[in-house]
């Protein structure tokens, strides 16, 4: 199958107005008739189930937490970026555009990046209507920062909670609508088919997690809103339950899987300290405006951070990268920081984390606030007082969660950081109306692959999975709704949900029946390792079929060997997690397989054949500008269908920091 | 910080369903490292738990970064355990020293029935946040976000109110089971934003008897909430929701 | 609950200041007058009709009030650390409540009974008195009463100085929560109303406490 992108046609500027003219529409009378499951209730799927239902469609929305308003997107902390301009710091929807395509290393689709520039401005207007309280100037206009080292102050923030604010403002709008009774909530339900009638999506088999109980649903069309797959790696920034099930149940059905391999790598994550370590929690990127990353220039230095005098240090990114410094893009600055730690510079108990340094910020910070007070010659101590106090102002929360976490304190000793895996840019392959390959199921937010290329920046993940909810699903829905209308609701017992529903009941009674002596968590933990250590930072053609390897074997011993406490019919979360596992394996397989197809390298994705003779990415653009986009055929095998990237206006060029 | 290792007594309440009569269960757990999370504790509770071929404990928890509301325990008599301001997943085992025995236990509420061992149900809160807890704006209905100032005072205080992660360490603590805290976060949040004041009224009225329908309990001012909260929620709003509601009561033509 | 409760607060106030009269030490003169004035002045009189009913009120509310919170948390804790994040005295109202209210039967008893029922029955009626301060205005020797009820009787003084120390945890809490719950809660105000609140409770516990104790010592007579 051809994979048609179904670009609109026009200038860059006047596609989504083309589009959103031309589109097909749905009449309210209609509307009323048409049923949409929505999995997930992140930002992306919380802002489409409430827009759907305002526009009055019957919408069933599923989430696995107790709660919508626990879904991962709470937990981002910097920022969401928007076209506004209120800086009148020369920002436009082309720079956000431009900057985001060039951040993606060239390897986004420029239709939907430019759409999603141009919607960006409308995501703050909809989020301040509902009341999340954003920062503030003390005029009372909203406030911005720069982040991820942009040129302009485009990042709109709520302190350092600013996904939470979103979250919760999407979830006011979504449980209104189910006050309303044009959603119908459930959660603690976890999606484990799609199933398919006439070769299209027509609903879903959930399991009830409570009773284990499971039940079929019914939709004109089904949307995928279900995150990222980062736990494939075990240790992530992601929440524990964080999975890829849905999406890899509709890529087992035939939806494509796009760019699997694309992987954000976060620079300034508390390190792991020890094999109990269950999950890693990121230190926000703005942390690296004020703070100086080093190591010691001696190996297996064993001194205190303290008692390492200044030229006995190695601020390697200012070093490597004197133009951007400690503010390179995540990629750049989480390589440089494995590579250091691989040739023996790391720091503290396992050597692998290095130093982020606020010592002379608040040196910095102290003489600008003694000066204010006319007080030029203020003793040491009183600088670093009034320094700390205004770094206290600006990063307090942060560095009081470093100290819970770690036991020490950032203010006097500086904290030890290590990249950790964040954010997966890779997903369900989907065209310009956010359709997967298969007609009426759609993916929005990271489920999606679409808009980020091979590296995401800051602050721009918020800004995607609003965009798909609020102000591109509702239009393009419509598109493919109009041609439903004469498709009345099917009845639960056709035989496709009998198929699909015993085709779930039998995996689940496969699982329950290994009975084997190791535990999920454990077997997870090792396909973390492998993907860590062979799919991660840096990757290469013998790392990555091996990986492959192993990975195979591991899916074998999986079914043979894992144990499931516990029964079916009831609250299970061994279970749950024993089947989010064993798709997590079989994606894994996947990725190996598209890391070691891209032998280039591009944004996240290192390939260590792919490099300059100082160790930088190179990007081989001739033979790798394309979207991978993976078919299942059968187990263990994919075919690869290349859709092919074109750039009209932003023209592809080597990155470059130096 | 030094770390170190400590042998622990654990004991928990057990309970396999709603419908069944719980108890407590004692548990040893060896090498605790002074550096693991409370929930990594149980982690390898857990995992001792099915090696022995014994049913794990069930507990909530999602992001275990002290955001997502959806930890819950009980830890040695206090709501998320012994640090203030803190969840139950930023709970390191510094907090405790070698022979320590940790009792936990779930919520208890009438509110929050449990449904496995430490989970407990707590849709009560949606269904209160159904009835009024947000400000009726369809998508696409908005003007520009800078068209509407708002006196940076009243937008932090908003903040302030709006940081509550719906854990239900409030209703947890108060000796009457009280929701007051949850529910007058986010009434004071929207009150004191100009977007909000079209409904001020009516949603002062409806989320406060949504909330006396679900069960909770009655304030009586003793502010454990407050002091318990993971993230420090005032009970200043309560006296703020408690306004709101008089003002709207007083209004109200029904 | 708040509003009775401020109710009740102001009544302290009459009652003690009342009270207090008879550290004039004048044998009482002063005190009977104003008792008598305020056993027969009509809108006094009636106000009492309202006291007994705010009273009775503040305690219905209050029992239904431990009813539903009880109610609310049907299973309780194994181990609780109250103390770790509220005080004693806000969590134990009921309590403090119950034990002021067999205080006030026993006050009730020995002075509003025999002054407004004396003489009915088998009650005692309290002597009349004229008030040489007072161009001999004839009274009830209520100050003789108490003179009788607390200068022999030490059991009956340390049941009201522990009468008044329930009364005195029970103002603290309750002084600074009818605010909050009339929704007075102000950065700048509430430190104010909270030092009032605790003034208020000691200097009335205070003079409460030191009447019988007084009396018995025979500091006044």
């Amino acid at each position: 199958m051809a994979l048609d992108a179904k670009i609109p046609q026009g200038e860059m500027s006047e596609k989504w107005n083309y589009y959103k003219g031309h589109v097909k529409l749905v009449n309210p009378a209609n509307k009323r008739k048409l049923e949409v499951i929505v999995v997930g209730t992140g930002l992306a799927g919380a802002s489409a189930a409430a827009s759907l239902g305002e526009m009055g469609y019957k919408v069933k929305a599923f989430c696995f937490q107790d709660s919508p308003r626990r879904a991962h997107s709470i937990a981002a902390q910097g920022g969401i970026n928007a076209a506004k301009n209120y800086q009148n710091d020369g920002d436009s929807v082309f720079r956000l555009f431009y900057d985001t395509v060039k951040g993606g290393d060239y390897r986004a689709r420029e239709g939907n990046v430019y759409r999603l520039a141009e919607v960006s401005a409308s995501i703050i207007d909809q989020c301040v209507a509902q009341g999340v309280p954003f920062a503030r100037e003390y005029g009372g206009l909203l406030s911005n920062r720069s982040f991820g080292g942009t040129q302009v102050q485009r990042t709109f923030y709520a302190a350092g909670q600013t996904g939470q604010q979103l979250l919760l403002g999407a979830y006011s709008a979504l449980e209104r609508q189910v006050a309303l009774g044009t959603v119908k909530m459930y959660s603690r339900h976890e999606m484990l088919d799609v199933v398919m009638i006439d070769g299209k999506a027509r609903g879903i088999i959930a399991r009830d997690l409570v009773t284990g109980e499971l039940e079929r649903h019914f939709g004109h069309a089904v949307l995928l809103c279900t995150g990222g797959y980062g736990n494939v790696f075990y240790l992530s920034t992601n929440a524990m339950g964080s999975n890829v099930t849905a999406a890899w149940k509709a890529h087992k059905k035939g939806a494509y899987f796009g760019n699997p391999c694309f992987t954000q790598i976060h620079p300034t994550c508390i390190p792991v300290s020890g094999d109990h370590q269950s999950k890693l929690t990121l230190m926000s990127e703005s942390l690296r405006n004020d703070g100086r990353i080093w190591v010691p220039k001696k190996k297996d230095d064993n001194r205190k951070a303290v008692d390492i005098p200044e030229e006995e240090r190695d601020y390697y990114l200012e070093r490597r990268y004197p133009a951007f410094g400690n503010l390179v893009p995540r990629d750049v600055a989480s390589r440089a920081a494995k590579e250091r730690c691989d040739e023996g510079y790391g720091v503290g108990t396992t050597k692998m984390a290095v130093y982020l340094d606020f010592k002379d910020a608040i040196i910095r910070y102290g003489k600008t606030e003694a000066g204010k007070t006319g007080n030029e010659n203020a003793d040491s101590a009183t600088i670093l007082e009034l320094g700390k106090k205004v770094v206290a102002e600006k990063y307090g929360n942060l560095f009081e969660m470093y100290e819970k976490i770690t036991g020490e304190n950032p203010y006097e000793t500086p904290m030890r950081i290590y990249p950790a895996v964040h954010y997966t840019m890779g997903g369900l392959w989907v065209d310009y109306e956010l359709q997967t390959t298969i007609p009426g199921l759609y993916s929005l937010g990271e489920a999606n692959f679409s808009d980020h290329g091979a590296n995401r920046l800051g602050a721009s993940a918020l800004m995607q999975g609003l965009a798909d909810g609020y102000f591109v699903i509702p239009y393009t829905l419509g598109n493919y709704l109009a041609d439903e209308i004469r498709t009345a609701s099917i009845p639960t017992n056709h035989p496709a949900f009998e198929q699909a529903e015993k085709e779930v009941s039998d995996r689940i009674n496969r699982l329950m029946n290994i009975k084997g002596s190791q535990s999920v968590e454990s077997m997870h933990k090792r396909l973390g390792k492998i993907m860590w250590d062979k799919c991660g930072m840096a990757r290469n053609e013998q790392g990555l079929k091996t990986a492959i390897e192993e990975i195979k074997q591991l899916k074998e011993e999986f079914w043979r060997d894992v144990k499931i406490p516990g029964d079916i019919n009831e609250f299970n979360p061994e279970l749950d997690k024993a089947g989010r596992v064993a798709d997590f394996i079989e994606l894994g397989l996947l990725m190996c397989m598209d890391a070691l197809n891209k032998n280039e390298s591009c944004g996240g994705h290192f390939r260590e054949e792919s490099q300059t003779e100082d160790g930088e990415a190179k990007r081989d653009d001739e033979n790798f500008s394309y979207v991978a986009a993976w078919e299942m055929k059968g187990d263990n095998a994919w075919e690869l269908h290349k859709e092919p990237l074109s750039f009209e206006i932003v023209k592809p060029s080597q990155r470059s920091y130096k | 910080m030094e770390h170190y290792n400590m042998n622990l007594t654990l004991k928990v309440w057990r309970q396999k369903n709603g419908k069944s009569n719980g108890s407590f269960e004692s548990y040893q757990v060896k090498d605790i490292s002074s550096e693991m999370s409370f929930l990594e504790l149980f982690d390898v509770l857990n995992e001792q738990l099915i090696r022995d071929g014994k049913d794990p404990i069930a507990f909530d928890h999602d992001c275990r970064e002290g955001i997502c509301g959806a930890c819950s325990m009980y830890i040695n008599g206090q709501a998320h355990g012994p640090w203030q301001k803190n969840t139950t997943c930023q709970l390191h085992m510094r907090a405790f020293k070698d022979g320590d025995t940790i009792v936990v236990e779930p919520w208890r509420s009438k509110a929050f029935p449990v449904i496995k061992d430490l989970v407990v149900d707590r849709t009560a809160f949606d269904r209160i946040i159904q009835a009024g807890g947000y400000i009726s704006v369809n998508t696409g209905n908005a003007q520009d976000a800078n068209a509407l100032p708002i006196d940076k005072k009243d937008a932090d205080a908003a903040f302030d109110a709006a940081a509550c992660i719906g854990c239900g360490a409030c209703v947890a603590t108060c000796k009457n089971g009280s929701a007051m805290l949850f529910v007058s976060a986010k009434i004071s949040q929207l009150s004191m934003l100009p977007q909000g004041q079209p409904e001020r009224e009516t949603r002062a009225l409806n989320m406060v008897a949504q909330m006396d329908k679900e069960g909770f309990g009655n304030c009586t001012n003793t502010y454990a909430c407050e002091a318990e909260c993971p993230k420090g929620i005032s009970v200043a709003n309560i006296a703020r929701m408690n306004r709101e509601f008089l003002r709207a009561g007083m209004n109200s033509e029904d | 609950m708040g509003l009775t409760g401020l109710f009740l607060i102001t009544f302290l106030i009459v009652h003690c200041g009342l009270n207090a009269m008879i550290f004039f030490n004048d044998g009482g003169d002063t005190f009977n007058h104003w008792a008598h004035f305020m056993g027969t002045n009509l809108i006094i009189r009636t106000m009492e009709i309202g006291l007994f009913l705010f009273l009775l009120l503040h305690i219905v509310q209050g029992l239904m009030l431990v009813s539903q919170n009880n109610a609310a948390r049907p299973v309780k804790y194994a181990v609780n650390k109250a103390e770790k994040n509220s005080k004693w005295y806000s969590r134990s109202m009921g309590l403090l409540g119950t034990l002021i209210l067999l205080f006030l039967v026993l006050h009730l008893y020995h002075f509003w009974v025999p002054s407004r029922m004396g003489g009915l029955g088998s009650i005692h009626a309290l002597e009349e008195t004229s008030l040489p301060s007072y161009a001999g205005q004839e009274a009830h020797n209520l100050y003789k009463e108490m003179l009788v009820v607390f200068q022999n009787n030490i059991v009956v003084v340390i049941i009201y100085v522990l009468g008044v120390f329930s009364l005195f945890w029970h103002l603290l809490h309750g002084f600074q929560s009818a605010f909050q719950t009339f929704g007075v809660n102000h950065k700048r105000y509430t430190p104010i109303i909270n030092t009032i609140g605790v003034l208020y409770s000691v200097i009335i516990c205070l003079l409460f406490a030191s009447m019988p104790v007084a009396m018995y010592m025979g500091w006044v007579s």
